[in-house]
């Protein structure tokens, strides 16, 4: 009842133009009300779940942070609105959510069928399948047959039935609304097999009572670049997101971390002499207020939030229940593929 | 006399002031604010379409879905079908279980409430306690508990509950039973069993007509089965059997061959049948306590027995009662279907309102057809519900 209604709900919200809309002035409807909105998902540990108390946390949450020092100059004022994959993008077409950062994967018909505009990419994955060690399987390949619980409204779903119908297999889906539902129907061997995008069967795997029982396979069937989405019809603020993700990115190309930027910054002693890190971080030029923020900006994003490298160690790193490795996730110059457009 | 000034001046006052004139100004006014709003509506959602950039069309069903929808019954659909093709094997699933929900919740409603009518007051109490715990708590999470109770406590496909020595095969996979194959000459079968069920029909006909003509009583149902039965029976033994079964076996990770009832079907019919049930029992039985017991009595005192004084004299009064309410509990079931989402069955909502709206972001689109959809289902089981309500409509002589 809940899913349809908020279907509904916003549907009748786009019909009646209740809320701002698709217009622009997105920035300074948020700065008006002091809290950025950010579209999430409703619960994938280490990339957007709430904690004993209610704090949301975790990759995707970071980000949104980051947004929030960015424009409002504090990392706290956000506000989750969670959705399930069917229901993000009418909440950020309907203007329940200002962005979204959900891992959701770009592709071309979101981008032009969804008319969404996507503003790179925070996270290169890919799907991949998770089993119980128990059944004795090794490859993708041996799947034929097998029950596969999968999440609804995702590109996971199309991937599946393009790989099994081009191995010429066949399977049974168990579709399911949520992360949760899911593993709830995996571990009662509902199905054999989950699949999902490679970050999310890790985050699954190390919510289960005994992570060591399941395995991922090593087939990867599909790209997942996953990376944050505004609505249409508001360039500044479009800008103003990309901005706030090359900014990770550069900050940790450059050496700037959350525990050295105010030393880079010159708050402590000598500021740095780098030029691209002092234009960043607001000490030459006015690339802030050319953005519409203050001159500071990426200066709060990394002290309050961190570089993109603080943000993955803290929330999924090798050194967090999920342990996922940076990988493809690597800066450019470390053999992955995080690479930003140079701040000049 | 010719009207005075004032009079002529206020025109409206005077319309106003008239009562048969009044009511057609406040209906002329009532409809103008309505198609106001429905324009103001419609104007609204052109603008905020065209904010987004988004068009209005019904284009994209004929593109591939792309997607799969393992529980197809009625029709072949692979995922290079069309959204279209999508839809409706949603609104078949829809259909399926609203027909079987319909079925089970009227034989479990009826049954309910005669034994919450009961003289026995341990039969009587189980039911008023079974009655009040179902219907007071959300059909949502009976249809949630009810799956999470089979996938969680029937055992994997691998160590299936094996019931008649691999004949059927009870996991949380599914209750797996053979399929009947028919073979050449089960056609002939097949018409012999529909020329006996005319001929059945044409009996019965008649034994009404001789009935109540004379008087004289046929046992109609006694010689109707033994007439399909025994002539069906002998078109297949004469055919030389044409029925073989196809067993379900255990093959790989999951049970090949058979028939199979899904968990999601499982769950999500029980549970609105038993859920709707538990209404049209406190209806059933308000219709039967309000046939008043002197009817009875009067049935009695002529001889009746008491199974055809509840065929004959109380039920046919007492459906009266039953049938317009009976009525919405049968839409509200239909409806209530849509909640199959929750738990992964495909009906339109998961698919058309569901996957079909994620991958190609129509929403207005696809919510107005699944909308529309309801809407039709609705009005024609109120059709029917309403000529069978004139049926048996109390004919007063």
């Amino acid at each position: 009842m809940r899913l349809k209604t908020t279907v509904t709900l916003a549907a009748v919200a786009l019909a009646l133009g209740v809320t701002s809309g698709a217009q622009a002035g997105t920035l300074e409807d948020v700065q008006a009300r002091g809290v950025l909105r950010c579209v999430v998902s409703t619960g994938i540990a280490g990339f957007a779940k709430p904690d004993a108390n209610g704090v949301w946390g975790g990759f995707d949450i970071d980000f949104c942070r980051a947004t929030a020092a960015a424009v409002l100059g504090d990392a706290g004022a956000i506000e989750a609105v969670t959705s399930t994959g069917k229901t993000r993008f009418t909440k950020l077409n309907a203007g329940e959510g200002d962005v979204l950062w959900r891992n959701t994967t770009i592709t071309f018909s979101r981008d032009v069928g969804v008319k969404l505009r996507f503003h790179g990419i925070n996270y290169y994955d890919g799907q991949g399948f998770m089993v119980k060690k128990s059944l004795g399987i090794g490859s993708a390949l041996e799947l034929d047959g097998a029950s596969v619980c999968i999440q609804t409204g995702t590109t996971t779903e199309l991937n599946l039935a393009d790989y099994f119908a081009e191995n010429g297999m066949s399977y049974e889906a168990v579709t399911i609304e949520t992360n949760d539902e899911a593993r709830q129907n995996y571990e009662s061997d509902r199905c054999d097999v989950y699949t999902t995008d490679a970050s999310g069967l890790s985050s699954t795997r190390s919510a289960l009572p005994d992570p060591d029982a399941h395995m991922v396979l090593p087939e990867i069937i599909s790209k997942e670049p996953l990376g944050p989405a505004t609505r249409h019809g508001d360039d500044q603020w479009s800008d103003i997101i990309t901005w706030v993700l090359n900014a990770t990115i550069t900050a940790e190309e450059l050496g700037v971390t959350q525990a050295n930027v105010d030393a880079k910054a010159g708050k402590q002693g000598q500021p740095s002499k780098n030029p691209e890190t002092r234009r960043m971080l607001g000490l030459d030029g006015s690339q802030g207020s050319e953005l519409g923020l203050s001159n500071d900006w990426a200066y709060q994003i990394i002290k309050q939030v961190g570089n993109y490298s603080d943000i993955f160690e803290r929330n999924i790193g090798p050194n967090t229940p999920l342990g996922i490795e940076r990988g493809l996730n690597a800066l450019w110059t470390n053999g992955g593929l995080q690479y930003s457009p140079p701040f000049r | 006399m010719t009207p005075t000034r004032s009079e002529t001046d206020n025109l409206l006052l005077r319309l106003w002031r008239n009562q048969e004139s009044r009511a057609v100004i406040i209906q002329i006014v009532t409809m103008a604010i309505l198609f106001a709003f429905i324009a103001l509506i419609a104007r609204n959602i052109v603008i905020n379409l065209a904010a987004v950039g988004k068009e209005f069309s019904f284009n994209f069903l004929m593109w591939p879905a792309a997607y799969d929808i393992t529980f197809s019954p009625f029709i072949e659909y692979t995922n290079q079908s069309t959204h279209l093709r999508a839809a409706t094997v949603g609104a078949l699933n829809t259909l399926l279980v609203a027909f079987f929900g319909i079925i089970l919740a009227s034989i479990l409603g009826f049954t309910l409430g005669i034994l919450r009518l009961s003289s026995n007051w341990l039969v009587n109490r189980i039911a008023y306690v079974f009655l009040e715990f179902m219907r007071n708590v959300p059909v949502l999470i009976h249809i949630l508990a009810l799956y999470s109770l089979i996938v969680v406590l029937l055992p994997p496909a691998k160590k299936a509950i094996n019931i008649g020595d691999g004949t059927f095969f009870l996991s949380n996979r599914g209750f797996y039973v053979p399929s009947p194959v028919f073979e050449s000459g089960a056609g002939i079968v097949g018409v012999v069993l529909i020329i006996a069920i005319v001929c059945v029909i044409g009996f019965k006909r008649w034994a009404k007509k001789v009935q109540n003509e004379t008087g004289k009583i046929y046992p109609v149902f006694w010689i109707s089965t033994a007439v399909i039965v025994g002539t069906t029976g002998i078109a297949f033994l004469a055919t030389g059997m044409p029925l073989s079964w196809d067993m379900p076996v255990l093959k790989g990770f999951n049970f090949k061959g058979g028939m199979a009832l899904k968990p999601e079907f499982l769950a999500l019919w029980l549970a609105l049948s038993y859920y709707t049930a538990c209404f049209i029992a406190e209806i059933v039985r308000a219709g039967i306590l309000a046939v008043s017991h002197g009817q009875t009595e009067a049935a009695r005192a002529m001889g009746l027995r008491p199974n055809r004084t509840l065929q004959l004299i109380v039920i046919p009064q007492a459906l009266r009662v039953i049938v317009p309410p009976l009525c919405s509990q049968y839409l509200n079931l239909t409806k209530n279907s849509s909640l199959a989402i929750a738990i992964g069955y495909m009906d339109i909502t998961a698919t058309l309102g569901g996957i079909s709206l994620m991958q190609t972001g129509r929403e207005m689109e696809t919510m107005m057809i699944v909308m529309g959809f309801y809407l039709v289902i609705s009005l024609t089981i109120s059709a029917f519900m309403n000529w069978f309500n004139q049926r048996i409509k109390l004919t007063e002589r």
